[in-house]
């Protein structure tokens, strides 16, 4: 048993041009684990997310969903396992991806106005001292205006309501014109509206083929906004696509006894009774 | 040699025994009460206070001097740079609260504006016929040298007062420092609390100043308790624990001091402390950085090692830091090839993989909480009780 | 008037005010980052600096101090954050602990070294001398078109203006990535900005700015004008690049009321002597901050932001 030729037959069997050939994906994850200290946040994931869909990273409080995000992008300190961005390193694919931060991350009180919060998603296309256009200007309020926010642009971000914050994040993230989306829990502590509002912008992101992935907490609008999902609870549970993912089984064990009836009840249509039957953490 | 044994065993003259005793007294006061403000994590807003001791200073100096007294006395200058430090902390809380600056800014400001205004106050003095022999510079980085009987006495009594206080205080300050939330709902009036763990802390650095000076008060606040931090996660041990410490390196520090000229009292005792807060960092048992750092290295190669025992064991190819593991484990050839052993521990890790799997299922999840790390065998994990319930179930 | 001006208080006022706005402009940034504190470490550290620096070389020349504080002071930023991380210490305590170490270890250091005839003591370290950095050369505003009396003018003049250039240099060219980095630290590092690079690079900033400001006009000034002129304009605006044109403002103006003050206040009073000029500007530089969080527009947090603990 060769392991280093395997490993090598491995390599080929995963190059793009090796069936099924759909390129590398957004988002993939081998073996990844993290920890702060020596207490595990998040222990071996492997995760591969399909091109243009809306994941969903699901999980209990504490489970490492946003420490997955962070890690795949650095921001979280790997312990062992490696992430790929379309089939690169991180730091080789600055440029591919936005990311959302929650929104709890930041100081609010910071002297700087909505536009200007947009305008920063700009920056790898101005560098250090590209002059800022009219057609920088324009693009930065295109992106507001997309989500509803073009009368506030001038408004310090502290005197915004926590879903126009939350929409002048996302504002900055589509100015990225990234191909790959990440949100760490866009839709905490927003009002319905904003709600809708975002989602509406995350499924046209989809519709232009774009791939999406939130951090999501609310199990009750999982199928709705989503058609993908990785369960995790420290492991992945499960990953795939959401209607297939989201049992009974694999529930319980994502959460253990935290899910209550009525949150069970209402995926007794699309369940059944069976959890095992998707790479769960079991083998 | 022989001067530091005298020294340490109080045999040098009755003023140096006091000033050490002192410095012992003043070193476990500030301990202990530090060990609140760091756990309550507003240790430099005592810096603010230290040095707004500064105008304090000079003014009491200048209304003794005035009043016909000798400008000196210790009691008066301690009153005055204590009402300067009270006055610094309440602009701090006002800067705070009233305004949307942050701690450490109104923190920064209150210390720089006070501590100008006494700089300010300092050059009147030496403008005075009388200002040159103030001696007010002693307080600045602190000198037992030439300390009067009543000095060493005061400090003695102000030491031991402020330790009675923080021993009466222990628990509301330890409820407000632990969590202030909780302390409020059950009753505790958290504003009244903090600046009374404030005012202690201002109180012990004003006793402290002829010793350590207003520039390094602050550091015999935070090194002991940092210190003692390091040793031990419940509260009661890291306050008594800094007591200890700011008490030995007062006493160590001052008999140091006193052994050679050219020896400045505040710095030989903070430097006391601060050797103690270093070693701790990087040798205590579990919190420091030389055991962290191994059981983070540690842990990492176990879990490599194991994600590369399971590639082996559901014949997949391992990633390239598991076949280094696996390597270096000895479970692997230098060409990559599995070795027997590492046949045999990779069908052990599969099987305490799915033996896993089934705690997972059986055993409530609060059970495994902080016990499953990814890395650790399940028979390592589990009670014996919970072992044989889980072996039970999969047989 | 104007003869004993520019002889006697033209140079010191420069210095002044170009010392104070080459520390506002970093402070700016320590503020936003809530590490008002570095300045105060900084501040502290430049002593052992300075003499370790004369232990090496054996004189009190200023490029080797310099270097010596610039040292310690990455010195202890680097000890700051080992601190922080290994020691699991709260960053505010983390700061206090090196910088108390450092500052102990500096006053024993000097006291052990003997330094002799050189003018290096505690005091001048935290007052600085900035009244005797006169233009002896100079006779009236017309040496300033003079070539021979300019060459005369002190040191420590040309010296600030450059830090003072550089400062605003450097705020300009990095302006974006230490905008960003200071409001959102992860979007920062999802671009690629090396946040901690920036983050180093602001403290070792702000810290050439103190230690080119500490020899002539003392370590108070440097830690009042990293704080105040920054806190009092963010009370003023709620934009960052007017912040920051404000904080320039308010330095110059402490500096130039202080000196004033500390030169003429005591004779307006009936005295005779003058008094610290450093300290009359910091505590100027305070009472500012003082008017403005009574009155400031925006010295209010909005409700809609994160309510602050006590």
């Amino acid at each position: 048993m060769n392991l280093a030729s395997r490993q090598e037959d491995f390599a080929l069997a995963a190059r793009p041009d090796g069936p099924p050939a759909s390129g590398p994906a957004p988002l993939e994850a081998r073996g990844l684990s993290v920890s702060y200290g020596v207490k595990p946040a998040l222990i071996g994931v492997d995760a591969a997310f399909p091109s243009g869909r809306m994941v969903a990273v699901i999980g209990p409080n504490g489970a490492g969903k946003s420490t997955f995000l962070k890690a795949a992008l650095g921001l979280a300190p790997k312990i062992a396992g490696e992430v790929e961005i379309f089939g690169e390193p991180v730091d080789q694919a600055y440029g591919r991806f936005a990311y959302v931060p929650q929104r709890a991350s930041v100081d609010w009180d910071f002297p700087t106005q909505a536009l200007d919060v947009v305008s920063m998603g700009l920056y790898r296309e101005l560098g250090l001292m590209g002059r800022f256009r009219g057609e920088h200007r324009r693009r930065a309020m295109a992106a507001l205006e997309r989500v509803g926010m073009a009368d506030f642009a001038d408004r310090q971000i502290g005197r915004l309501s926590g879903g126009q914050q939350q929409r002048v994040f996302l504002a900055r993230a589509l100015a990225q014109e990234a191909d790959l989306y990440l949100l760490d829990e866009p839709f905490a502590g927003v009002d319905a509206a904003t709600e809708r509002a975002i989602v509406e912008v995350l499924k046209g992101l989809q519709a232009e083929g774009r791939t999406v992935v939130c951090v999501h907490h609310d199990l009750a609008t999982a199928q709705e906004y989503f058609d993908y999902a990785l369960l995790l609870n420290l492991r992945k549970i499960a990953e795939g696509p959401i209607r297939e993912v989201l049992t009974i089984g694999n529930l319980q064990r994502t959460y253990g006894g935290r899910l209550t009836g009525p949150q069970l009840a209402a995926f007794g249509a699309s369940g059944g009774a069976s959890g095992g039957a998707f790479g769960g953490a079991g083998g | 040699m022989e001067i530091l044994l005298q020294a340490l065993t109080l045999q040098l003259g009755h003023n140096a025994t006091l000033a050490t005793l002192g410095a012992g007294m003043f070193g476990l006061a500030a301990g202990a009460s530090g060990a609140f403000l760091v756990l309550r994590k507003r240790s430099l807003v005592s810096d603010a206070m230290a040095h707004a001791t500064l105008p304090g200073l000079a003014l009491a100096f200048l209304i003794m001097a005035a009043l016909g007294g000798d400008g000196r006395g210790l009691a008066g200058l301690m009153f005055g740079s204590a009402v300067s430090a009270a006055l610094g902390l309440l602009a701090v809380d006002w800067l705070t609260r009233r305004t949307r600056l942050t701690e450490d800014a109104a923190i920064g400001a209150v210390l720089a504006s006070f501590f100008g205004f006494g700089v300010v106050l300092m050059t009147v003095i030496q403008t005075l016929p009388f200002g040159h022999q103030a001696g007010l510079e002693s307080f600045l980085i602190g000198s037992t040298a030439g300390m009067l009987r009543a000095d060493g006495l005061t400090i003695l009594v102000g030491g031991a007062g402020a330790l009675i206080l923080t021993f009466l205080l222990r628990r509301p300050m330890t409820l407000v420092a632990f969590d202030p939330e909780y302390a409020a709902a059950s009753g505790v009036k958290v504003r009244r609390i903090d600046l009374a763990m404030m005012a202690l802390a201002g109180g012990i650095m004003v006793v402290g100043l002829k010793i350590v000076g207003l520039v390094l008060a602050v550091a015999m606040l935070i090194l002991p308790a940092a210190a003692a931090r390091f040793w031990t996660d419940r509260v009661e041990r890291v306050v008594w624990g800094a007591g200890l410490i700011g008490g030995a390196s007062g006493f160590v520090g001052t008999a140091l001091s006193a052994v050679a000229p050219r020896l400045p009292t505040g710095p030989m005792v903070v430097l006391t402390a601060a050797a103690i807060f270093f070693l701790s960092m990087i040798l205590a048992p579990g919190r420091g950085a030389l055991a962290v750092w191994s059981a983070r290295r540690g842990f990492g190669r176990k879990l490599r090692l194991r994600a590369g025992l399971l590639a082996l064991a559901e014949g997949r190819a391992p990633s390239a830091e598991a076949l280094a593991a696996l390597r270096r484990a000895g479970f692997a050839s230098a060409a990559g090839e599995a070795t027997e052993a590492g046949r045999k521990a990779a069908r052990e890790a599969a099987e305490d993989e799915s033996l896993w799997a089934r705690a997972r299922e059986i055993l409530p999840p609060e059970a495994l909480t902080g016990r499953d790390d990814g890395a650790t065998p399940l028979r390592a994990a589990l009670t014996p009780d919970e072992w044989s319930l889980v072996k039970g179930a999969s047989a | 008037m104007g003869e004993e001006f520019v002889r006697f208080s033209l140079a010191p006022l420069l210095i002044g005010v170009l010392a104070a706005m080459a520390c506002a402009l970093p402070g700016n940034f320590l503020l936003l980052r809530r590490q008002a504190m570095i300045g105060d470490a900084i501040s502290h550290v430049v002593l052992p600096g300075i003499v370790v620096a004369f232990l090496l070389t054996g004189s009190v020349t200023t490029w080797p101090m310099m270097l010596g504080a610039l040292g310690a002071a990455a010195l202890s930023a680097v000890l700051i954050e080992l601190v922080r991380r290994f020691g699991r210490v709260e960053p505010g305590a983390a700061m206090g602990v090196v910088f108390t170490t450092l500052f102990a270890l500096g006053v024993l250091m000097l006291e052990r070294a003997n330094l002799g005839r050189a003018h290096l003591d505690v005091q001048h370290a935290l007052y600085g001398n900035l009244e005797s950095l006169m233009w002896l050369r100079s006779s009236g505003w017309s040496s300033l078109l003079d070539p021979q009396a300019l060459a005369r003018l002190p040191e420590e003049l040309p010296r600030m203006a450059g830090v003072a250039g550089l400062m605003g240099l450097l705020t300009l060219v990095f302006w974006r990535p230490l905008k960003i980095a200071s409001f959102d630290e992860g979007f920062a590092r999802s671009l690629g900005i090396p946040v901690r690079g920036v983050s180093f690079g602001i403290v070792l900033a702000a810290a050439a700015a103190c230690v080119a400001a500490f020899d002539a006009v003392g370590s108070i000034i440097v830690i009042a004008m990293l704080v105040c002129p920054p806190a009092t304009a963010r009370l003023m605006t709620d934009r960052l690049s007017t912040q920051v044109w404000l904080s320039l403002g308010f330095a110059a103006f402490a500096a130039t009321a202080g000196y004033v003050l500390a030169g003429y206040g005591p004779i307006w009073l009936g005295g005779e002597h003058a008094v610290s000029a450093a300290g009359m500007i910091a505590t100027v530089a305070g009472l500012t901050l003082g008017i403005a969080a009574l009155c400031g527009p925006h010295r209010r947090r909005d409700e809609a932001g994160e309510s602050q603990p006590l």
